[in-house]
């Protein structure tokens, strides 16, 4: 279920042969992936996918390279093509991670693009692979989402996920923005409308107010 | 008029900078790698340096319509401090993203055998990843410097229409002309080069092969220079064309040669959430 989009979004792109010469170097011989990733939007394109929302022609065949290294080269592959990145192959990385063999391990990349200011970082966070960040961290990622005005439609799981303690994070912004006259994007108070309806959410939130 | 600085140093300058750059008619820029203000330690300071040029500086700059594109190097001035040498290993690394469309800075500054090492490295690495150099000249023993340079020039393979040497003046403009490399200018407020001496210059040498920037970096300089020197242009008799010639086609024709020049327009800020984190002073 969580990686459906990607897969449609893999199947839907097209190829002149370039791509499919690229995944058999990149399996033959892993270390090859550093200068062929780099180069995948001047050969693939950058057209975003009408297939599959959210996703370009680059992303999809930057991810295709990724699951075309052998598993054991992955991990140190993934970080370092993060690390080296720039800021569309980051992105592409992001989204990968939900297809990758790297368990919890590559958490610490989620933690670095969260912590950016580029919203489409922050946004290529927040899809399935967030599934392993803590609870913590997740809320404060949601969060810094409503900060920047990133819509919450992002956030993979949002309705399953969110919960008392957020509410009561974005129930506080709101009262700072309402004082300086400015407002919550529409889908952070359709959020908090949906969570403080929920009782056990007005419970935690009277709790967390009293102390 | 529109802009492209083909020579600015954005990381210097505020978020405010690129919204008044954008007002004055700049749409593209590039920005070449040098050092910071303070000289580096180690090599991992470049990796963040770099991972900002094309990643963070393209976003901030995208805010406001501009784009942005990066040179990517070793710069000469830290290509002698050993302990950052490991950074030109990276280099290759970043030549083969996107938004890089030149090896540069490169050159030298103060022409020692480490600065001959890594010029000619990384001029190799130019023919290697087909993109154009951009070249620093020292700025003292400039005379001497730029006839290094173009020594350099003419002994590697690299064509020299594939070359802009920078930073030149009234007394470096001529050897550069006669050797097919393209002549760039940093204009500043009170050192290098001013806009009515640019226009003199265009005056004597023709528009060709002419790239003029504002390089902005940390010492007192002006983004908006290149719009001065335009507007000069203009006082002094050139056409718009004339202007558009120099401030936009030129560089255009430079960069473009990489074959990775960018220059669609960008969705305006406000109909993306791409555009919203820094313009409302996210943190």
């Amino acid at each position: 279920m969580a990686s459906d989009e990607c897969r449609i979004a893999l199947d839907g792109l097209s190829d002149d042969g370039w791509l499919a010469d690229a995944e058999r170097r990149v399996a033959r011989d892993p270390a090859s992936i550093v200068r062929l990733f780099a180069g995948v939007g001047r050969h693939c394109g950058r057209a975003p996918l009408p297939q599959a929302e959210g996703w370009t022609a680059d992303e999809a065949g930057r991810v295709r390279l990724l699951l075309a290294l052998p598993a054991a080269a992955v991990p140190r592959q993934v970080e370092d093509l993060y690390r080296y990145g720039d800021a569309d192959e980051k992105r592409a990385v992001l989204k990968a991670l939900c297809l990758l063999p790297v368990d919890s391990g590559a958490v610490p990349l989620l933690h670095d693009a969260i912590r950016t200011n580029d919203t489409r970082l922050l946004a290529a966070a927040l899809g399935p692979y967030a599934r392993h960040l803590d609870q913590v961290s997740w809320r404060q990622a949601v969060l810094k989402c409503v900060f920047m005005g990133v819509p919450l439609s992002v956030v993979h799981g949002l309705a399953e996920r969110a919960d008392a303690e957020l509410a009561a994070m974005i129930a506080d912004l709101r009262a700072e923005r309402d004082a300086a006259g400015r407002h919550l994007p529409e889908d952070a108070l359709a959020l908090l409308k949906q969570l403080t309806r929920r009782p056990e959410v007005r419970c935690a939130s009277s709790i967390r107010t009293s102390t | 008029m529109r802009i492209f600085d083909p020579h600015i140093h954005m990381t210097s300058r505020t978020t405010d900078d690129y919204g008044r750059m954008a007002a004055e008619g700049v749409r593209a820029v590039v920005e070449p790698a040098f050092w910071l203000g303070q000289p580096r330690t180690n090599a991992g300071s470049f990796a963040d340096y770099f991972a900002s040029l094309v990643g963070w500086e393209p976003f901030r700059a995208a805010q406001f319509g501009i784009r942005h594109h990066a040179a990517i190097a070793l710069n000469p001035k830290e290509a002698n401090d050993p302990r950052c040498r490991e950074a030109l290993e990276l280099v290759p690394r970043y030549l083969a993203k996107d938004s890089v469309v030149a090896v540069g800075e490169i050159g030298y500054d103060a022409m020692t055998p480490e600065e001959d090492d890594v010029f000619a490295a990384q001029l190799a690495m130019a023919i290697e990843y087909e993109l154009p150099a951009l070249v620093h000249t020292p700025h003292r023993d400039k005379i001497r410097g730029v006839a290094r340079t173009l020594e350099v020039v003419t002994n590697s393979t690299i064509e020299p229409g594939r070359v802009v040497v920078d930073h030149l003046n009234e007394v470096t403009v001529g050897a550069v002309h006669d050797s097919g490399c393209w002549m760039g200018f940093s204009v500043y407020p009170d050192t290098k080069m001013s806009p009515e001496r640019m226009v003199e210059i265009l005056r004597v040498h023709g528009l060709e092969r002419v790239l003029v920037n504002s390089a902005a970096d940390w010492g007192r300089s002006d983004p908006l220079l290149t719009r001065r020197t335009g507007e000069a242009m203009l006082a002094a008799g050139f056409s718009d064309d004339d202007v558009d010639r120099v401030l936009w086609h030129n560089p255009v024709e430079f960069f473009g040669q990489s074959g990775r020049l960018d220059l669609t327009e960008l969705p305006a800020a406000s109909s993306t959430f791409e555009g919203n984190s820094i313009l409302r002073g996210g943190s």
